[in-house]
């Protein structure tokens, strides 16, 4: 709401206490609503996957955060869940699912592979989704619990519930790939790529 | 030891090389050149029956002084007998060998399979591609040992290849051109196929 005053303020008008207010009305009825039906397009590989229905089983039940409807197609989806490792031969695939969800969408990167690669420092494994898709929040762990999910799930209602639809800074509309075919620069995509851990130990040439 | 390998030895001659015995299992190596005949005789002989192809693999090892290993294991299912028959390769050299489909339809994959991880040629194989990695992968055959662990292109370029990779050039010309089904579909979907749209049809025109 300040932001709004202020930015009221720059423009040489009085404030509009009236307009922030409602301003700050819708937002709050438009996130709630987001944030509390989030539809997540399920995308598990590996054994993350299997804490992912542990997560949607009755147990843990992410139902109770409002995603309890599994969205199996990406048209009807807002939160895209990489639960797993992913190799070089499905980065077309999660892109073209990412592509295919409807704005406003969210990516969850699930456990240490989907992250960061883990284990997999390989000629076969992405380094991290967010070499390919934005990722919103990453949920560490090998595999996570449920309730680490559930936890992430959690920090993405708190970053809905930020959002704003009167000011676009705060929500990084994702743009197509460039021409090159990436959506980071070159340099990034190998910095981020780079080995850590035990895995330095690993010699790049043969 | 396992009889068949004297029984092979008498029938072959100078084509079958050492055999040697591993954990219970037998190990015979074979020149290349009998390799089909070899196995064809392995099947067909009553005494032999090695009726069950378990497995076709490949071994490179660390010491750079040994060969590549083609691996074949073998199971008679009816003698409850099971042969390993080993195919020496020199890494730098001719890396041919006569593709066994045609005395095992289940050894297509797994002789795309070691092609793709280890760049080994089949002659005679139906359909030679890559099964694991896709069809555009341009860095080699991973489980070479001159392969990089990381691979030899940056991680930009992989994920750049990777990225522009259609996934659909994954698919087999058979599942492209759905042509078990192609008379029964509407006229504007046949029209479509037949413009190449999906990949070729077999056997149409």
């Amino acid at each position: 709401m300040k932001r709004v005053l202020e930015t009221k303020e720059v423009a040489g008008q009085s404030p509009n206490y009236l307009l922030a207010k409602a301003q700050d009305l819708v937002d709050w009825a438009v996130n709630s609503s987001r944030a509390n039906s989030l539809w997540p397009m399920p995308f598990g590989t590996a054994c993350c996957a299997i804490e992912f229905m542990a997560t949607a089983a009755s147990r843990y039940d992410f139902a109770r955060f409002g995603m309890e409807r599994q969205a199996f197609s990406p048209r009807q989806a807002d939160v895209l869940i990489c639960a797993g490792r992913l190799p070089f031969k499905l980065a077309p695939v999660i892109r073209r699912i990412y592509d295919q969800m409807p704005q406003p969408k969210w990516v969850i990167s699930m456990g240490a592979c989907a992250s960061t690669g883990g284990i997999f420092d390989n000629y076969a494994m992405v380094q991290g989704i967010d070499t390919i898709v934005p990722v919103d929040v990453y949920v560490p762990g090998c595999p996570p619990r449920p309730e680490g999910l559930l936890y992430g799930v959690l920090l993405l209602h708190k970053k809905i519930k930020g959002e704003s639809l009167f000011d676009r800074a705060a929500r990084r509309e994702e743009q197509p790939l460039d021409e090159r075919g990436l959506r980071l620069p070159p340099e990034q995509i190998d910095e981020i790529s780079e080995p850590f851990g035990n895995s330095i130990h690993q010699f790049r040439s043969a | 030891m396992n009889p068949s390998v004297e029984t092979l030895r008498a029938t072959f001659g100078s084509a079958i090389g050492r055999a040697v015995e591993s954990c219970g299992d037998t190990i015979v190596y074979v020149e290349r050149a009998a390799l089909l005949e070899m196995m064809s005789w392995l099947r067909d002989t009553p005494g032999q029956q090695y009726d069950y192809l378990v497995d076709v693999t490949a071994v490179e090892y660390r010491d750079r002084e040994r060969p590549l290993e083609l691996v074949y294991n073998l199971r008679s299912l009816e003698r409850r007998a099971d042969l390993r028959v080993k195919v020496e390769l020199e890494p730098g050299g001719d890396l041919t060998v006569d593709s066994i489909v045609p005395l095992w339809r289940g050894a297509d994959w797994l002789e795309r399979e070691v092609y793709d991880m280890f760049g080994i040629a089949f002659r005679g194989h139906p359909d030679l591609r890559r099964i694991l990695m896709w069809e555009t992968y341009a860095e080699g055959h991973p489980l070479r040992k001159d392969f990089p662990l990381r691979g030899r292109f940056s991680r930009a370029e992989q994920v750049r290849q990777a990225l522009t990779a259609n996934p659909e050039a994954h698919y087999s010309l058979e599942e492209l051109s759905i042509a078990a089904a192609y008379d029964e579909l509407p006229p504007d979907m046949r029209e479509r196929l037949r413009r190449g749209e999906r990949g070729k049809i077999p056997y149409s025109e």
